[in-house]
């Protein structure tokens, strides 16, 4: 069942990426960004159930932190440009 | 509990997958961000809380990373959106009203 939630994800930020590649406008590309570090914070917060990996947290937070502070910066930097 | 907490992993996910589902295929930025946001912010958490469920050991963290999601996640969300508006990128596909237009030319 965990694997089949891994898989999930996996297929979800695969979907993301796309995006983030394909994407017309800068905006489009920092909404997936977003949404990819989210989504690599879910996973993380996963692997850490397992044996060992009571360390994964620690990451989750610092990269939903990191994630969070650079998408809003990114965002302000980008409100006067055109596309 | 662990059964529970497998579920909840399980339940989050497809609410992930969703949200990378409607990122790639709604036609507009601000469709998007809403699908990205909003389904990546409740699978986020249902996917922290089952793991907190599953090893007790990081359920302070984990309860820390929830919160933490919760609060940060709109103010992105409503960041990028509005520095896109400001940026002029145009409403999309079948859009029929624009509230922040009408309320700046006084409507």
């Amino acid at each position: 069942m965990i694997a089949v939630s891994l898989v999930l994800i996996g297929v979800g930020a695969t979907f993301t990426i796309l995006r983030l590649l394909i994407g017309p406008t800068s905006f489009d590309r920092l909404l997936a960004s977003d949404t990819l570090a989210v989504t690599a914070v879910a996973f993380l917060a996963i692997l850490s159930t397992g044996v060992g990996g009571a360390l994964y947290i620690d990451v989750a937070i610092v990269y939903g932190i990191i994630g969070f502070v650079g998408v809003v910066v990114i965002a302000r930097f980008l409100q006067g440009v055109r596309r | 509990m662990i059964v529970l907490g497998r579920v909840l992993i399980l339940l989050g996910s497809a609410f992930l997958f969703l949200g990378g589902l409607g990122v790639l295929r709604m036609p507009d930025v601000y469709n998007r961000l809403q699908a990205g946001t909003k389904a990546t912010t409740l699978g986020a958490m249902t996917v922290i809380i089952g793991s907190a469920l599953i090893a007790p050991a990081i359920a302070t963290k984990a309860v820390l990373l929830v919160i933490f999601i919760a609060l940060s996640n709109p103010i992105s969300s409503s960041t990028v959106a509005r520095s896109a508006y400001r940026a002029g990128i145009p409403l999309g596909g079948g859009a029929q009203r624009d509230d922040w237009r009408d309320a700046q030319e006084g409507v």
